[in-house]
C-alpha cells in the first residue's frame, strides 16, 4: 500500500495499480475512452488526464503508475478544460445523428458531451464522410460515428485473435476499417460482436432484423414461432433496469406470447438434444479411434475461426449443429408434420445472445430441402427493442411456460449459457452413456467460473479423459498451437467464442462489467442447483422425440437433420 | 518463385521491423502492393492483412492498385488551391469514378494528388504522364481526358 494525495485528501492505493485504478477504487469518477478493463493501457485518447505535481504537463491516469506521496488533481480547471477540448474536437468530426442512432441514450460520447456541458458546435468545418459497411449479416460499421478510441481493434486482436479491423490512413483521414477497405463480409471477421460491446458509440452495432419480425408477425399466412437461448432469461432483465443476474424466464415467455409468437420454444431443450448427439459422438470417437480431441461446435464464431485460420482442425469439430439450428431443423420437420402445416409457412425466430448466430442461420448448409432451419435471429438487445416497440411492461406480463414439444429442458441444457457449461452437461451424460449409471459428483467445479482456460481430468469407467474449456478465441488459438506442437493429453475441448460464454455474448445488454457477468453466471448455476432434472439424458421430451421421430442418437434421421459439415474458408486474413 | 517470396527470402529474418522496407521493395518490383502480396507478407510475419494495410496506408508512398496507362497528377499546392484545384479534383473524381490512389476499371487512368509541381504560374495544373495542362477547370477536364482516350484508340488501330 502507498498513500497518495488526491484533491488535497490522502488516499490509500495498491502499488501495482495504475493511477486510474486507484482513483476509481476510491470512488472518484474519471472519464475514459480508449481504456479497456483487463487490457494493457494504450494511452491514446487522453480523456483520463489528471494533474500530477511535478509532472510535465497533464498525464493520462490510465497509463500512469501510482507513487508514494504523489499529489494529484483530478478535476482542476486545467484538467476539465483539456477533457472538454477533446470532446469538442471529437464532435467537430461527428455527425449530429443522435436521433437516428442505435446508441441514442446509451452512448459514451453523448454522456461525455453532457458531462462537460458541451452544448454547441465549437469547431466547424468539413467532416470526413465515410460509407457505412452493412455487408455483414451480423455487424454494421458506421465509421462516421467512430471516435478512434481503438477499443474494437484491440478486442478483435487481443481477445479474439482475429484482427479483422485496424487503424487505416493517418491524420484527419484516419479511420478504423478492414484490410483493403473491403466489406466486413469478406474479411476475417467471425461476427462475434465483441467489438460492439467494446464500442463507446454507435459506430458498431448489430444488423437489425426487428423490422423483418414485425412484418412476419403481421402476416396471417405465417406461423411465427420463437426459441430463446439459455443465456437470454438471465440477461434480458438488465435492459429494463433490473439487477444483473435476475432470471425472468417465465415472464419473458409470457411477453413473447403477447408479442404474437404462436409457439415459444426453449433452446435449452435442443441443447439437451445436442448433448445426446455430441455425447454419443464423443463416445463413438473414443471407442472407434476417431479424431481426437473432439471440439464443440455450438459457437458459430469459433466455427468460422477454425474454417479460416485452422482448417486442419476441421475433422476435430463435432459434426453436431448448434442448438439453435437443431431446434430450427426439428421445428420444420417433426413439428410441422405433427401440426400438419407446410414448413414453408413456419417463420422460425431465434433470440440469441450472439451476433454470429445471424450468420450461422444464413449458412447455406443450415437447412433441409431448400428450407432454412431458422428465418431470423434477434439479439437480446433487439428483443428488448421489440418489447418496447409494442409497449409491453415486462414486469406486468403473465408468467408462462414454454410450449410442447420443445419446451421442456433439463438444467444441463441451461448450462450452455456459460463457459464450461457444455462440458459439464456433456460429462454428466457421457458418463451415463458409457456406464449406464448417474455421475455421483454431478457438479464439475473445475470447469466452472470465469477463468478463460479451465482444464481437468474426468474418470469414466476407468477411462481417463482430458478435458479443456476455453473462451475468447485468442485462448483457443493458444490451445490449438499446443496441440499442433504435439500435446496429446486432451480428448474433449469446449470452445466458446465470447469470454465467459454466451452470458457475455456480443448480442447481450451493453455496459456489463465483470461483476454483472459474474451475476449472470451465478444465476445460471443457481437454476441448475435448484432443478429436479439436471441431465440431458433425463429430459423426457428429448426421449420422446427420439422414440417418436429421430430413432437414436447418430441415427439416420439425426444425421440428416442434426449434423452438418464444415469447409475451409478463404477470406482476407 | 513469386516476386514476394524472393523479397521475403532476401531478408534473412523478416521481422515486423522490416515490414516497411519489405513493402517498399515489393512496390518497387510490382509497382503497387497487391492484395496477394500483402497477405503473403502477413502470413510470413504473422501479421493480419488489416494490420499491414493499416501500416501501409499510414505512409503516403504506397499504392494498392496497379497504375493506369496514364497517371493523372492533380496539384494541391497553394497557388493551384487558390485557383480552384479542389473543384478540378472533384470533377476528375466524378468523371473517372475513382478516388485519389485509385485506378479506373478500364485501366486507363490512375489519379494522384501531389504537392506543388513547380508550375505555379500555370495554376491550376494537372500533369498526365508528365505532360502539363495549364489553367484547367472542371469544364475542360473531359476534353483533356478524351485526347488521351483517343490516343489509346489510335494506338490500337495502328497495331
Ligand atoms: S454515436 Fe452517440 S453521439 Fe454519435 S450520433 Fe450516435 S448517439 Fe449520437
Ligand atoms: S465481430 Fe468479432 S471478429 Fe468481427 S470485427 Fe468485431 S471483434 Fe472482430
Ligand atoms: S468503432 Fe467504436 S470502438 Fe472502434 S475505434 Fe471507433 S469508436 Fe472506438
Ligand atoms: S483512457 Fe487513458 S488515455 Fe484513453
Ligand atoms: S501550386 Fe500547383 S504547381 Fe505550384
Amino acid at each position: 500500500m502507498v498513500t497518495i494525495e488526491v484533491n488535497g485528501r490522502q488516499i490509500e492505493a495498491l502499488k501495482s495499480h495504475t493511477l486510474l485504478e486507484a482513483l476509481r477504487r476510491d470512488g472518484i469518477d474519471i472519464p475514459t475512452l480508449c481504456h479497456i478493463e483487463g487490457l494493457a493501457p494504450s494511452g491514446a485518447c487522453r480523456m483520463c488526464v489528471v494533474e500530477v505535481e511535478g509532472a510535465n504537463g497533464l498525464v493520462p491516469s490510465c497509463a500512469y503508475p501510482v507513487q508514494e506521496g504523489m499529489k494529484v488533481k483530478t478535476h482542476s480547471p486545467r484538467v476539465m478544460e483539456a477533457r472538454k477540448t477533446i470532446i469538442e474536437l471529437l464532435l467537430a468530426n461527428h455527425p449530429d445523428d443522435c436521433l437516428y442512432c442505435a446508441r441514442n441514450d446509451n452512448c459514451e460520447l453523448q454522456s461525455l458531451a453532457a458531462l462537460f456541458g458541451v452544448r454547441e458546435r465549437v469547431y466547424k468545418g468539413d467532416r470526413n464522410v465515410h460509407q457505412i459497411d452493412s455487408s455483414s449479416p451480423s455487424i454494421v460499421r458506421d465509421p462516421n460515428k467512430c471516435v478512434l478510441c481503438g477499443r474494437c481493434v484491440r478486442v478483435c486482436e487481443e481477445i479474439q485473435g482475429v484482427s479483422a479491423i485496424d487503424f487505416i490512413n493517418r491524420g484527419s483521414k484516419a479511420t478504423v476499417g478492414t484490410a483493403f477497405d473491403q466489406g466486413l463480409n469478406v474479411s476475417s471477421c467471425i461476427k462475434c460482436g465483441q467489438c460492439i460491446l467494446a464500442c463507446p458509440t454507435g459506430a458498431l452495432h448489430e444488423q437489425s432484423y426487428v423490422g423483418d419480425i414485425i412484418d412476419a408477425l403481421k402476416d396471417p399466412e405465417k406461423m411465427v414461432v420463437v426459441q430463446h437461448a439459455p443465456a437470454i432469461s438471465v440477461t434480458l432483465a438488465e435492459e429494463f433496469g433490473l439487477k444483473a443476474g435476475t432470471d425472468v424466464c417465465s415472464l419473458m415467455t409470457g411477453v413473447l406470447r403477447m408479442l404474437g409468437f404462436e409457439r415459444v420454444f426453449d433452446t435449452s431443450f435442443s441443447a439437451d438434444l445436442t448433448i445426446m448427439e455430441e455425447g454419443s459422438e464423443l463416445v463413438h470417437r473414443l471407442k472407434n479411434k476417431g479424431v481426437l480431441p473432439m471440439m464443440t461446435s455450438c459457437s458459430p464464431g469459433w466455427i468460422k475461426y477454425v474454417e479460416q485460420f485452422y482448417p486442419e482442425f476441421i475433422p476435430n469439430l463435432s459434426t453436431c449443429k448448434s442448438p439453435q439450428q437443431m431446434l430450427g431443423a426439428v421445428t420444420k420437420s417433426f413439428f410441422a408434420e405433427r401440426e400438419k402445416i407446410d414448413p414453408k409457412k413456419i417463420y422460425s425466430v431465434a433470440i440469441m445472445p450472439c451476433t454470429a448466430k445471424k450468420f450461422e442461420a444464413q449458412r447455406p448448409e443450415m437447412g433441409n430441402s431448400g428450407i432454412s432451419d431458422i428465418d431470423a435471429v434477434l439479439t437480446t438487445r433487439e428483443l428488448a427493442e421489440l418489447i418496447r416497440y409494442f409497449g409491453i411492461d415486462m414486469q406486468k406480463a403473465q408468467p408462462s411456460a414454454a410450449d410442447t414439444p420443445f419446451g421442456m429442458r433439463s438444467s444441463a441444457g441451461k448450462l450452455f449459457g456459460v463457459s464450461g457449461g457444455v462440458m459439464e452437461a456433456a460429462i454428466r451424460s457421457a458418463y451415463f452413456l458409457v456406464t449406464g449409471n448417474e455421475l455421483q459428483e454431478i457438479e464439475v467445479k473445475q470447469v466452472r467460473g470465469l477463468d478463460s482456460v479451465k482444464e481437468t481430468k474426468v474418470d469414466i469407467d476407468g477411462i481417463e479423459l482430458g478435458v479443456a474449456v476455453v473462451s475468447g478465441l485468442n485462448n483457443a488459438k493458444k490451445l490449438l498451437e499446443q496441440i499442433k506442437a504435439g500435446r496429446d493429453d486432451l480428448h474433449f475441448i469446449e470452445v466458446m467464442t465470447c469470454p465467459g460464454g454466451c452470458i457475455a455474448g456480443g448480442g447481450q445488454p451493453l455496459n456489463a462489467d465483470k461483476k454483472a457477468i459474474q451475476a449472470r453466471m451465478k444465476a445460471i448455476y443457481k437454476i441448475d442447483s435448484n432443478d429436479a432434472i439436471r441431465t440431458s439424458h433425463g429430459n423426457e421430451a428429448v426421449k420422446r422425440l427420439y422414440a417418436e421421430y429421430l430413432g437414436e442418437p447418430l441415427g439416420e434421421k439425426s444425421h440428416q437433420l442434426l449434423h452438418t459439415y464444415y469447409a475451409k474458408r478463404d477470406v482476407i486474413k | 518463385m513469386s516476386v514476394v517470396r524472393k523479397i521475403l527470402e532476401k531478408h534473412s529474418q523478416p521481422k515486423r521491423e522490416t515490414l516497411i522496407p519489405i513493402l517498399q521493395e515489393i512496390q518497387e518490383e510490382l509497382g503497387y502492393l497487391s492484395r496477394e502480396a500483402i497477405c503473403e507478407v502477413g502470413e510470413k510475419l504473422n501479421l493480419s492483412a488489416s494490420k499491414i494495410y493499416g501500416v501501409a496506408t499510414f505512409y503516403n508512398q504506397f499504392r494498392f492498385e496497379k497504375a493506369g496507362l496514364y497517371e493523372i497528377q492533380v496539384c494541391r499546392g497553394t497557388a493551384c488551391h487558390v485557383k480552384g484545384s479542389a473543384s478540378v479534383l472533384e470533377a476528375l473524381k466524378q468523371e473517372l469514378q475513382i478516388e485519389p490512389g485509385g485506378t479506373t476499371r478500364d485501366g486507363l487512368f490512375n489519379l494522384e494528388v501531389v504537392a506543388c509541381i513547380g508550375a505555379c504560374s500555370l495554376a491550376p495544373v494537372i500533369a498526365v504522364n508528365g505532360e502539363f495542362h495549364a489553367g484547367v477547370s472542371p469544364d475542360s477536364i473531359k476534353e483533356i481526358l478524351n485526347t488521351y482516350r483517343e490516343r489509346v484508340v489510335e494506338n490500337d488501330q495502328g497495331k
